[in-house]
């Protein structure tokens, strides 16, 4: 295991927090550092975690009220006067439905603008299918010039958070809503682009992402306790992908499975296979929403039946280990 | 820095406006596609705004205290490309590159490819948020830059519009002046028969706007409806331009099948001599 994890991930008492926890906080001290940066909500200010940023700043932030298309926009404009705009709601509108603004407004003229899509993937549970957004990776990852991060648990999406404050250009930050364990620590090496290897291993990769490296992890010690040494990817960064890290760990073990919170197709596993199949081309088992829409449940319930748990990755290892052998 | 180009007289400014409506028909012409109408529609306020009313420098396009210009509906972009040519932004030479391969003339404007353009723009509705961003930015920091948006009508079927101008008359947006090529066409046809509009005034003035409304053709009044604009405290201002598309070739004007076509050779040669003949009636006055 990565020495700077968490010592207690696999407690029962592992400390619960949200990755839109860890932006809201962390949105404060990158701003009292960078003047420029400003925030607009439309309607969702406390869910998306903008309220701290709304105390601190209340002169820097905008409210555009239930209207996403404008709010890219808008952000699009403050961004040519010089903004750093972070536009905050919930993934299904921001990016699903102002995705034509991303593309227009935002991206055709690689302007300076955050999205923050919160309470993405399955996990939000009783809202429904309506809004939980398993496309979001999808449409964001295929838009030129657009970064895409997807943090792993609070720690990383404060320093989500804070980099992409300091880089320029658009970038697109997947948070979601229930509280999950925190894994990574202040020490836990992040920088945008480059994946980190959580544990090593020869038999097999596991490349996740989001809430799926905490299932990974889970799995791999799993797989530890059956003789298979499964190397954990924690692929924060979809886009632009961090394809060494990939390739050297896929010419090590020989296979590879993937795990999102999202749609199989267009995901995190399309991205990875992409670029496995271009230069070293190994068996991918991909765990991912296949090809539906999801539904009102407890996250833990949901997760359980669209077949996305520690579970699903132990047995999709296995079928991805049995591949290569044949 | 200075930031006024040389003032011109209204009658130099209509001769101007006339001479790059005869460059818009010839881009158009050698492009062999793009939009007809709403470019020479639209000639007169874009001379008015770039040689009378705006605080710019085209050799420094991204000068500070420049006054903003979003273009919303972007299909208009030849008139602006040439506008941007003749006050200086790049050469007249490349006008003729519009819409081919490696040119930075696009069929619909990129902020990155052309200076002087300040919005990527093309799918309906977005440019007015943008320049409603950049309005509110410019607030936060008590600058003075104006910012002007231009629309068209057949546009505002777009509910972006709509949430942008509730937005501009809740926040009040102070330093942003809106305005509406009123020429009544659109792609499908007329405007008040795809999707009516009127009564566009008492709409915009509901959403908290201040509304003006001058002869799009009449530069002089253009320029002083920009000036009321400035003078009115705490409030958008929109002024509805009323124009005539294809305004100076007779065989295009009202027309809306010359929303979205260019002229071939013959047309081209014909409207050029219309407008040269305008020309003449001006020099006659």
């Amino acid at each position: 295991m990565n020495k700077s994890l968490n010592k207690s991930i696999f407690d029962k008492k592992v400390e619960l927090k949200s990755t839109r926890d860890g932006f809201g906080e962390a949105l404060v001290e990158a701003a009292k550092i960078n003047k420029e940066i400003v925030a607009l909500s439309a309607d969702l200010t406390e869910s998306v975690r903008l309220n701290h940023f709304k105390e601190h700043f209340p002169e820097r932030f905008v409210e555009v009220g239930v209207a996403e298309q404008n709010m890219m926009g808008i952000a699009a404009g403050m961004a040519i006067a010089g903004k750093i705009p972070v536009v905050g709601s919930y993934a299904v509108f921001n990016p699903g439905r102002n995705w034509d603004q991303l593309r227009v407004s935002v991206c055709y003229s690689n302007l300076n603008v955050k999205v923050i899509g919160g309470h993405a993937g399955l996990s939000v549970g009783p809202d429904g299918a309506t809004h939980q957004a398993l496309e979001d990776i999808a449409i964001t990852r295929v838009l030129p010039n657009l970064d895409v991060i997807v943090p792993c648990d609070y720690e990383e999406a404060r320093k989500s958070t804070k980099a992409m404050s300091e880089i320029h250009g658009p970038l697109y930050l997947r948070l979601g809503r229930t509280s999950i364990p925190v894994i990574t620590t202040e020490d836990t090496n992040f920088e945008i682009g480059k994946a980190e290897i959580f544990k090593e291993g020869s038999d097999v990769t596991i490349v996740a992402c989001g809430i799926m490296v905490y299932q990974a992890l889970v799995a791999a010690n799993q797989l530890e306790k059956e003789g298979i040494k499964a190397e954990v990817i924690n692929n924060h960064t979809i886009k632009p992908l961090d394809t060494d890290t990939i390739i050297k760990s896929a010419m090590k073990t020989k296979c590879i499975v993937t795990a999102e919170e999202h749609q199989i197709n267009a995901g995190l596993g399309s991205a990875i296979a992409e670029a496995i199949v271009k230069e070293y081309p190994v068996a991918i088992e991909m765990v991912g929403i296949n090809n539906t829409f999801g539904e009102s449940g407890d996250p833990e319930e949901l997760m359980k039946k669209y077949k996305i748990t520690s579970k699903d990755i132990v047995s999709s290892v296995k079928k991805a280990i049995e591949r290569k052998t044949k | 820095m200075s930031g006024r180009i040389e003032k011109k007289s209204i009658a130099d400014l209509q001769r101007l406006a006339n001479d790059i409506r005869k460059d818009i028909l010839k881009m158009l012409l050698t492009a062999g596609s793009g939009h007809s109408a709403g470019p020479l529609g639209m000639a007169d306020i874009f001379t008015g705004l770039y040689f009378d009313v705006l605080k710019h420098n085209p050799t420094h396009p991204k000068w500070e205290e420049r006054d903003y210009v979003f273009l919303s509906n972007g299909h208009i972009c030849p008139v602006w490309y040439v506008t941007l040519a003749y006050a200086g932004y790049s050469e007249k030479s490349e006008l003729k590159t519009l819409r081919k391969i490696n040119s930075r003339l696009q069929g619909h404007p990129n902020r990155l490819d052309l200076p002087g353009i300040e919005n990527s723009s093309g799918p309906l509705g977005q440019g007015i948020s943008q320049a409603i961003g950049a309005a509110v930015a410019v607030e936060m920091d008590n600058k003075k830059n104006q910012v002007y948006c231009l629309m068209g009508d057949g546009e505002l079927n777009e509910g972006q519009c709509w949430e942008a101008f509730m937005f501009a008359g809740n926040r009040r947006v102070n330093n942003l002046t809106i305005i509406i090529d009123r020429n009544n066409i659109q792609i499908d046809g007329f405007t008040e028969d795809i999707m009516p509009l009127e009564n566009l005034k008492d709409k915009l003035e509901s959403f908290n706007l201040h509304v003006l409304e001058i002869d799009g053709h009449n530069i002089d009044e253009f320029i002083e409806a920009t000036n009321k604009a400035k003078a009115i405290h705490a409030k958008t201002v929109v002024i509805i331009a009323h124009t005539i598309p294809g305004k100076g070739v007779e065989f295009m004007e009202f027309k809306p099948e010359w929303h979205g076509k260019p002229p071939n050779t013959e047309e081209a040669k014909k409207g050029i001599k219309e407008i040269r003949s305008l020309k003449d009636q001006i020099e006659w006055d």
